[in-house]
């Protein structure tokens, strides 16, 4: 090669570099912030703010859910499968809410460690099957037992 | 360039003329139309008739048929056009410039479909049209710097000039590129994570998979038959003085 295209090359290589590290330190120290929810265990070792909004994700835990009276209002605890969270909320859920299903709350805590959402959107997990795979999974997985 | 065996080293030094890539693309290009048009015929028959719902989501899943792989196609291109742009910059082969800017307007748009797709299904299925997650916040990062690239580009009149600064532009914008892909791994986002593209077996069933796989190739040659019309324009534009581009025309007149 040239050593005028040499020079080139290296420039670029030395240029990637260094944009690769700047992005690197500017993302290491923004990690608190692009984390899009705390989980369960972060809320009950008190890593979450208190008295401030903040979202909670979490799996529903299968029979938590209840609604009490006839309004919106409905009452489920999520999970990350090693600490739970009492959470409250009244008004429409998403299509993909259900006991079993990861969900992002945005809301705050009250004074009895309930945790009273505001909104709450489903997430959705990366698997893709239809109906019948499902089922004898399903079958397949209660004898096993075992999560996910 | 000792690594690289000689018919390819010489394929590329014929593409790199431009008369040459000129005409070659003329005689590739029905046969890249019909490429694609079969398979995305195939892709879309296979997709919304043949695969069956899912079984959480029923048939609003589908839309993955088109939202995965233009996420796919927008990072696909943008590297693509970095990498040209870089070989343009080293080698100042003019052919690498112009298929590095004919690249960008083809991205925006896979990577603005991949957006507005995403958000007609969030709302539904998330309950909100859209999220400031990592994810969706570094796709639309992406959508900024494929524009950024066009403005740019269009911005300096020296079109040699432009390619450069497009370049370098798209080249420290590459950063960005593993923090799309990875950022469902490295924070919590709503984003689920990676249905495919994750090494062990992948969490879609085949019957499924396989028209997503197909709409994916089909994207690619959209992909470049969208590019490669836009680089022969530019090739002529640019060469408009040039003996070849004349020696066309007027043979052109003749006929």
């Amino acid at each position: 090669m040239k050593p005028a295209r040499k020079q080139r090359l290296m420039l670029i290589v030395l240029m990637l570099i260094g944009a690769g590290f700047a992005a690197g330190f500017a993302l290491k120290s923004f990690n608190e912030n692009l984390m899009y929810f705390f989980s369960t265990t972060d809320v009950v070792e008190g890593k979450a703010p208190e008295n401030a909004l903040f979202r909670l994700g979490g799996m529903v835990v299968k029979g938590s859910v209840e609604r009490p009276g006839d309004g919106l209002t409905v009452h489920f605890k999520l999970t990350d499968f090693s600490k739970e969270v009492p959470v409250e909320y009244t008004g429409i859920l998403p299509d993909l809410f259900r006991e079993g299903q990861g969900i992002v709350a945005h809301g705050r805590l009250n004074a009895q460690g309930i945790f009273v959402a505001e909104e709450v959107l489903a997430k959705h997990d990366e698997n893709y099957m239809p109906p019948e795979v499902a089922g004898s999974l399903k079958t397949g997985m209660n004898q096993a037992t075992g999560q996910e | 360039m000792f690594l690289i065996p000689d018919p390819i080293v010489r394929f590329f030094h014929r593409m790199a003329s431009p008369p040459h890539f000129y005409a070659l693309t003329e005689r590739l290009m029905p046969w890249l139309v019909v490429i694609f048009l079969l398979l995305l015929a195939a892709g879309l028959y296979g997709g919304l008739y043949l695969a069956p719902p899912d079984y959480q989501q029923g048939d609003s899943y589908r839309i993955i048929y088109i939202h995965v792989p233009s996420a796919w196609m927008s990072l696909f291109i943008y590297v693509v056009m970095a990498v040209a742009g870089g070989i343009g910059l080293v080698w100042r082969i003019k052919l690498a410039e112009i298929v590095a800017v004919s690249s960008a307007p083809v991205g925006a748009g896979f990577t603005f479909i991949a957006l507005v797709t995403g958000s007609l299904w969030g709302k539904p299925m998330w309950g909100t049209w859209w999220v400031w997650d990592a994810r969706l916040t570094s796709e639309l990062i992406l959508l900024f710097l494929y524009l950024g690239v066009i403005g740019l580009y269009g911005a300096i009149d020296d079109k040699r000039t432009a390619s450069k600064a497009v370049a370098i532009l798209a080249l420290v914008g590459v950063v960005n590129i593993p923090i799309i892909h990875y950022s469902v791994e490295w924070w919590n986002t709503l984003h689920q994570g990676p249905t495919v593209t994750k090494m062990d077996k992948p969490s879609i069933h085949v019957s499924m998979l396989i028209p997503l796989l197909l709409m994916a190739l089909a994207f690619k040659f959209y992909y470049l038959i969208a590019m490669l019309q836009r680089a022969r324009i530019e090739l002529l534009s640019r060469e408009r003085n040039a003996y070849w581009v004349k020696s066309m025309i007027s043979l052109g007149a003749e006929r």
